[in-house]
């Protein structure tokens, strides 16, 4: 360590520590106990609950603990008389106005007043006056609020300042009057609300969902993993009697340090729902009839093989675990089937040859903090990626410019932050743009056809300030996001991203959006390539190209088509089209029983031990915390033993360890992470139509089947009804007013939306809002239409 | 020696047998202790820890508010309590089960609750023809509280210390 050392002695024990660190951060690291209330390890000082009193030698009174800082030769003294005093009178303070309500209180047994209150209180009271009583706020589906216990700390107050970026909660009044809210009341709009039920101390806020579900002391604790994003934070989920009762946050400072999205905090109020499979299913002649694992997995090996290979598709969630994903390829490349794939939501897939060995952050998640600028393209990275936002917030805290070339001028909430805001058919131009500004432009690298659009770019004031912040930044990193993952140049995009990365010195992310995206590219969930990346001599057809047509018969793994495919239309025509469709799925749906002929039901990540591989390429495993309801069955045991059905060798694993070890011997040696995406030749830059173009994302809550099953999630402000949106321009040019209602056709599929009118939306394209209980019946995210006014009696 | 030959002294006048027959003498006259249950029955301790109850308020309002602190202490594990927020925002109990051959009638459950909801009654003679009657649900609990409330109240009255 470069930095200064001083030597101080608490309680006559001699420790050394940094200069300029507080002596609480300095006794908690040597296991000596200062109660407190206020100070949180990753949050600002505030000293204003005054609990971590200490005597420090020759100070005149007790000092804060949490906000002295330490000096060379201090005598510190947690637990003298005098410092014992000034605790002990803070907490009777602390207490007068506290409810004696902890039995009622979801806190009670996790409190840290109550546990402080067991070293430092009095028995009795002398406080004989009225307790004061504060009003409750209503604060959204997810944080429950019982204010009367509030003490104060400002925790919650601190955390939306400095963490999430929104000053969501402040304090009105002072003194005895002070008061914890929003000012006006209305919900938590963060997408990292829930973290504020973690920081506070008292049950003044808790989680709404599990409210008054279960005591802290009878639940366990299981540590877990969530799948919902790249970052794969760590969780513990507390069970009560096989009831997943809520998440809270496993700290690793490597992802995500003491806080987890509501996503994964909520996520699991889809584990325990209605329509969870519980038995295996097969189609009869007229109803569908409930089966036994070994009749539903024989006719499963039977239909199969009376499909030609190349007639059979196999498509998984990328959200399953790596070793369901490598069973899943391995037992169908065992029959020769090559039609294998997991990038269900993705549009363009030209430029599969050149991609990393899997999509990755190029960086670790932890130096992500450490950039001096950052380029999102196409990225709506705060609803994507929280964790990650919350990194690049710190990282812009400290400076970092965020640049955006999005659709909408989308607010992260970084300081700072400037959005390029165009038409998603005018992307690729604006790149080029960006990369017309490299002097002394090699392009040579480039593709003819890019070549010429950057040849023809002239740069703009904003293409010449991107390329001016990227070139000069000391460490920079473009991003690729969803958005541009649903573009149908994505492939032109993403060289040009590329190239622009290579050339300014950035790092190049390729933001993997779900759970084991990575994981899925390593295995050999792919068509053109086998586990651990390497090429398949054979390759298949792709998503898109399988539900094009030739395929007759479909495995689809996890998924649900009307949500998790590009386009929905497209996925339910092509399996209501196929003559089999087997699914494994953990939960039913009427939409399912028209087209499938065989339903598995599945275990879901709750529920089995699987391995993630995250953005940054790190393996995880996770053991199961429950059990799966009914016959549903962990996937990796079902596919086992379908492949001993199918008479394949090397399916007589007998554990999930083993499968891990094979796949681990398989991909072991792989290298590849960076990719040859700067240099692609195969680019997408099909004409684009001059009309107006639709876009749309994934909302953060539809991302995966279980967390579109989460109530609570369901209820956020993040969830919005279908709807279109465009800028005031654009709707006079049309002839539309707000609140309209406007037809929208796309590929000659017609929807009647009603019109919002959104100044943060560019000339050229509409907003076409998703829902996670809708299905987006136009089809491909961003993508050609035509809006047409429905009433024409306006002028 | 002179234990032997006191011991020899006794043997011989059958003082012991004496003084436990005396006992019988006295007892053969006086006033039986046995009673004759069930038509008789020996008093019982306002502190008697019989079969459970679940009190009500005078109100009507059940006092469980569920903090499940009876199911904590419990040592034999016979309390089941599941919970929910009621509609007027207050903490109840969905289920609130005893499983009473499991119950070893400590009396611990009485002496955590904190509201007095859960109480041990004088009630002690009650029998199972089916196995799964020996669960006591909410309901069975409740009612056996309103049957018997008012002794249930006297005696918490007669059994407060100081």
């Amino acid at each position: 360590m470069s930095e200064e050392q001083v030597q101080l002695f608490i309680n006559d024990r001699e420790v050394h520590a940094s200069k300029g660190a507080m002596l609480i951060e300095v006794a908690d690291r040597h296991d000596i106990r200062i109660p407190r209330f206020c100070y949180h390890k990753n949050l600002s000082v505030a000293a204003n609950c005054r609990m971590c009193m200490v005597e420090v030698e020759k100070a005149p009174k007790p000092l804060p603990a949490c906000a002295t800082p330490v000096a060379e030769g201090m005598r510190v003294y947690t637990h003298s008389p005098a410092a014992l005093d000034a605790q002990k009178s803070t907490m009777e303070f602390l207490l007068i106005n506290h409810p004696l309500d902890c039995p009622v209180c979801d806190q009670g047994g996790e409190c840290e007043l109550q546990d402080t209150a067991m070293g430092y209180g009095e028995d009795v009271s002398r406080y004989t006056e009225r307790k004061r009583v504060v009003a409750d706020k209503d604060l959204g589906p997810l944080v429950s609020t019982d204010m009367t216990r509030c003490i104060h700390c400002t925790r919650c107050v601190r955390f939306g300042s400095e963490v999430a970026g929104i000053r969501e909660l402040g304090a009105t009044g002072r003194g005895e009057f002070m008061e914890i809210g929003t000012y006006v009341e209305r919900a938590l709009t963060s997408e990292l609300s829930g973290n504020v039920i973690d920081v506070c101390p008292v049950g003044a806020l808790n989680a709404k969902p599990s409210r008054m579900r279960a005591r802290s002391w009878e639940m366990l604790q299981h540590a877990g993993l969530a799948p919902h994003d790249g970052v794969g934070s760590n969780i513990y989920m507390h069970v009560l009697r096989n009831t997943v009762v809520r998440v809270v946050p496993r700290e690793n400072d490597e992802l995500n340090e003491t806080w987890i999205p509501d996503r994964d905090r909520f996520s699991y109020e889809g584990l325990h729902t209605p329509d969870r499979a519980t038995e295996p299913l097969v189609r009869g002649a007229h109803k569908w009839e409930a089966s036994s694992w070994p009749a539903s997995l024989k006719q499963v090996a039977q239909k199969i093989r009376q499909f030609r290979p190349e007639e059979v598709g196999v498509m998984a969630a990328p959200h399953s675990t790596l070793e369901e994903l490598y069973l899943l390829q391995k037992l169908f490349r065992g029959l020769g089937i090559q039609n294998i794939d997991h990038r269900v939501r993705q549009a363009d897939f030209t430029d599969q040859e050149y991609m990393p060995l899997f999509p990755n952050l190029g960086q670790s998640i932890e130096s992500v903090e450490q950039n001096d600028a950052v380029f999102l393209i196409g990225c709506d990275i705060r609803l994507e990626q929280p964790m990650l936002a919350h990194r690049i917030r710190k990282a812009s805290a400290r400076g970092c410019q965020v640049i955006a070339l999005n659709s909408r001028d989308l607010d992260f909430l970084f300081a700072g932050q400037v959005t390029w805001n165009q038409a998603p058919q005018a992307w690729l131009h604006a790149l080029a743009e960006i990369v017309k500004c490299i002097p002394d432009n090699d392009l040579k690298d480039l593709p003819h056809e890019l070549r010429e659009i950057v040849e023809q770019a002239s740069p703009s004031m904003y293409a010449q300030h991107f390329y001016e912040l990227l070139s000069q930044a000391g460490t920079s990193t473009v991003f690729l996001g969803a958005m541009l993952e649903t573009h149908p140049q994505a492939s032109a995009l993403r060289a040009l991203g590329a190239f622009l990365a290579r050339h300014t010195g950035a790092n190049l992310g390729i933001l993997p959006q779900a759970g084991n995206t990575a994981g899925a590219w390593l295995c050999g969930m792919l068509p053109h390539r086998l586990a651990g990346g390497a090429p398949n001599p054979d390759a298949g057809l792709n998503v898109t190209e399988m539900l094009a047509g030739p395929c007759k018969a479909f495995v689809l793994f996890n998924l649900e088509p009307e949500f998790d495919f590009a386009s929905a239309p497209g996925a339910l025509k092509a399996m209501q089209d196929a003559e089999f469709v087997v699914i494994f799925t953990p939960y039913l749906s009427e939409s399912m029983r028209g087209y499938a002929d065989v339903i598995l039901p599945i275990a879901t990540f709750a529920e089995t031990r699987g391995t993630y591989v995250n953005a940054e390429g790190r393996w995880q495993t996770a053991d199961p915390a429950i059990n799966p309801p009914g016959q549903a069955r962990p996937a990796w045991r079902i596919l086992r033993v379908l492949g001993e059905h199918f008479g394949l060798e090397g399916f007589a694993h007998e554990s999930c360890q083993q499968v891990l070890d094979e796949i681990k011997a398989q991909t072991g040696e792989a290298t590849g992470f960076e990719g040859r995406l700067h240099e692609s030749k195969a680019v997408n830059v099909q004409a684009t139509a001059d009309g107006m173009y639709r876009v749309s994302a994934t909302p953060m809550y539809a991302v995966d089947n279980v967390v579109r099953r989460a109530d609570s999630l369901q209820q956020t402000p993040f969830e919005r009804s279908p709807g279109v949106a465009m800028c005031e321009r654009q709707a006079r040019e049309l002839g539309v007013l707000d609140e309209d209602e406007v037809r929208i056709v796309q590929d000659g599929r017609p929807k009647v939306l009603r019109l919002e009118l959104d100044p943060d939306l560019p000339m050229g394209c509409v907003w076409v809002q998703r829902s996670a209980r809708h299905v987006d019946v136009l089809g491909d995210a961003i993508a050609p239409v035509e809006v047409q006014r429905l009433r024409l009696d306006h002028d | 020696m002179l234990k032997r030959i006191r011991n020899l002294v006794r043997s011989f006048t059958l003082s012991e047998l004496l003084r436990g027959m005396s006992l019988t003498g006295r007892r053969f006259g006086s006033k039986k202790l046995t009673v004759r249950y069930p038509e008789e029955k020996t008093p019982q301790s306002p502190r008697f820890r019989g079969l459970h109850a679940l009190r009500r308020y005078p109100s009507g309002e059940e006092r469980c508010i569920g903090c499940k602190l009876c199911e904590a202490v419990c040592p034999a594990l016979a309390i089941t309590i599941d919970t929910e927020e009621r509609e007027d925002g207050s903490r109840r109990t969905t289920r609130y089960d005893i499983d009473l051959f499991k119950c070893v009638y400590c009396g611990f459950c009485e002496e955590a609750c904190p509201v007095d909801a859960i109480v041990e009654t004088r009630v002690f003679e009650y029998s199972f023809f089916e196995r799964g009657q020996q669960v006591m649900t909410k309901d069975m609990l409740l009612e056996v509280g309103a049957k018997h409330e008012d002794q249930i109240a006297s005696d918490r009255e007669a059994s407060i210390f100081d």
